[in-house]
């Protein structure tokens, strides 16, 4: 087939740039929302995610992690004992104050652990390591917020929960999706920063034994310990992810963004494609005159819009990459998993196909006898 | 002989608004391979509505079209395509080549059309080019040509579907004289030396020469043979036939 619907297309560089700047356009944001979506969905339950444990151990009615409920550290010692359990550790995750240099409050989530497992403890760490927590009010928090808490480097000294800390470490890259930033420190600690009395944790983290099935150990702890609630680590992060993006709303509203991206970019493709097309009905009339059948003109409308699709998908990820390695030096992550990539490539490709369907119509109905009209 | 379009008590009305316009009002005509036969007339007469009747372009409201044998008045949107692709080939007033195509590639769009492609259709394309006089126009851009050029090339296209029938609009009015007759005199070898049937809707009576048959329309209808007319038309002007009053 000669190349009419590549000639068409590059023939008004003009209106090709108005069509790949619409459709760059619509990547972008789509990528920008679906990366926030991705990213707030991650943050929201990155804590539970990479804590390492297969079990979450919480009062009754806790809907997601920062909603724990106080309950007594002795039931830690029932934990234990359940078959199947290789481990268990008392994790406080509270909201509490900190106290800025400047004397300006801020909220922050306090993480208190046990350095000495492998449980609930800190990733990515850019400065000190997990160690460091066991010296006297030690915390590690991360450098992204650095800003925010007025840190500005290892062994400042601030207020917890009016009591004193000092920060030992930075990590990188964990974000809360709240705006309280996640502080990490000896349990012990947590507990006094978080106003805890000394007999109370706020959950449980559980590793189940090799070999040891995690919903039998689940019921065993169920069974054997009063007034708690187990989930596995998989449900309580969906718990989790769903609360922050779907019951608050905030989930709708970015996903509702990159629907008005996909609506944008839609109108302004079909809009595109459709004046190219009108630019060469004549043409069209002729190849239908000529003998074409309605699929030859089809495929020549369609072609055009697939070229669109894929330079303008291309153009899309270029600035897409761009502005998602610019958003991990911030507080809001966009992220661009690969699944993610491939499936923008195909929504591009149906929005750009989809639009060309506008214009098909209007040349379904052109009657070939045009031609004759000068 | 058989006629290549054989026409026979051809109506085709339009509706506007309430009222009912006939464009053709009962046509009867024979195009016989290896003629060329000139549809004359005043604007508006329904030269053009005959032309694209003949051409499967359009449908008749009623009466018989038949081409090559055929009877293709009844068949619908989806048949005549086809029909107009086995058949016909076509020549616009305005070229209608594709601008963004080369002449070599506007050839074999056609081709393409008719399933002949790569390096086959690369190389028709060429002979046909050359056969009209372009082969070294091959690579060049409608832009770059002259009308004449582009109305042999739009001849060429016509050509590469290989069709037993030509129809042509105005095929001379955008081009000067000298062009114009050059353009028909193709159009009457295609005729004499090919055997096509060719058919030639013109006001351009510098081009009347070129005709074998001269038919004239007149409001809808084939009008009857006039002395002033008949003065008027080179000697092709052979007959009326199947004239209708």
């Amino acid at each position: 087939m000669p190349p009419l619907a590549r000639r068409n297309l590059f023939h008004d560089k003009v209106r090709l740039t108005v069509t790949l700047t619409g459709i760059v356009f619509a990547v972008v944001l789509i990528v920008v929302e679906l990366g926030l979506f991705v990213g707030f969905t991650q943050t929201t339950s990155s804590l539970i995610d990479r804590s390492g444990a297969d079990l979450w151990v919480t009062s009754l009615h806790v809907p997601y992690v920062e909603l724990g409920v106080p309950f007594s550290e002795r039931k830690l010692y029932q934990v234990r004992a359940v078959p199947g359990v290789e481990a268990a550790e008392k994790v406080v995750v509270r909201w509490t104050d900190w106290k800025r240099p400047d004397g300006r409050q801020e909220s922050v989530q306090i993480v208190g652990m046990n350095p000495d497992t492998a449980l609930a403890q800190p990733w990515n760490l850019v400065a000190g390591n997990v160690q460091d927590l066991k010296q006297p009010d030690a915390v590690i928090m991360d450098d992204i917020y650095k800003g925010k808490l007025g840190v500005s480097g290892v062994g400042q000294v601030f207020e917890i929960g009016h009591h004193r800390a000092r920060v030992v470490g930075f990590t990188h890259g964990i974000r809360s999706f709240t705006t309280s930033p996640y502080v990490f420190t000896t349990f012990k600690k947590a507990q006094t920063y978080a106003n805890l009395a000394d007999d109370q944790t706020m959950f449980i983290l559980v590793k189940v034994a090799p070999g040891a099935d995690v919903n039998q150990v689940r019921q065993g702890i169920l069974a054997n310990v009063r007034d708690v609630e187990a989930f596995t680590s998989h449900e309580f992060s969906r718990m989790t992810q769903f609360y922050w993006m779907f019951t608050t709303g905030a989930g709708v509203a970015v996903l509702l963004a990159a629907a008005l991206g996909l609506v944008v970019g839609f109108v302004v493709v079909a809009q595109t494609i459709y004046a190219t097309t009108m630019d060469h009905l004549r043409e069209f009339g002729t190849l239908k005159a000529m003998g074409a059948p309605n699929s030859y003109v089809y495929k020549v409308i369609l072609t055009q819009a697939a070229i669109s699709a894929v330079i303008g998908y291309f153009l899309g990820m270029m600035v897409s990459v761009f502005v998602v390695h610019a958003s991990q030096e911030g507080g809001a992550a966009i992220l661009l998993p690969l699944p993610m990539a491939v499936g923008i490539f195909f929504l591009t490709l149906l929005m750009c196909t989809g639009a060309a369907m506008v214009s098909i119509t209007k040349v379904t109905r052109l009657d070939p006898a045009m031609v004759f009209k000068n | 002989m058989k006629p290549a379009i054989a026409v026979r008590e051809l109506v085709k009305t339009y509706t506007e608004g309430a009222s009912v316009v006939a464009a053709i009002r009962g046509v009867d005509l024979d195009v016989y391979p290896g003629e060329v036969v000139m549809l004359v007339g005043p604007s508006g007469s329904g030269k053009t509505t005959l032309l694209s009747l003949m051409g499967c372009i359009l449908s008749a409201t009623s009466g018989s079209v038949r081409i090559a044998g055929k009877e293709v008045g009844k068949l619908g949107e989806k048949e005549l395509p086809r029909i107009r692709l086995q058949h016909i080939g076509f020549v616009f007033q305005g070229f209608n080549l594709f601008p963004t195509l080369t002449a070599g590639e506007n050839v074999e769009l056609m081709l393409d059309l008719k399933g002949v492609r790569g390096e086959a259709a690369h190389a028709r394309a060429r002979d046909l080019l050359e056969q009209v006089g372009l082969g070294e126009k091959h690579a060049s851009f409608p832009s770059d040509l002259s009308g004449g050029q582009k109305q042999r090339v739009a001849v060429a296209r016509a050509l590469a579907g290989d069709p037993e029938i030509v129809l042509a609009d105005e095929p001379t009015a955008a081009l000067d004289s000298k062009t114009g007759s050059n353009v028909m005199e193709m159009m009457r070898r295609l005729a004499h030396e090919r055997g096509r049937a060719v058919a030639v809707v013109t006001h351009d009576s510098r081009v009347m020469r070129f005709a074998d048959r001269t038919v004239r329309i007149e409001d809808g209808l084939i009008a009857k043979k006039r002395p002033e007319f008949a003065l008027g038309l080179a000697a092709g002007d052979a007959s009326l036939a199947g004239q209708t009053a």
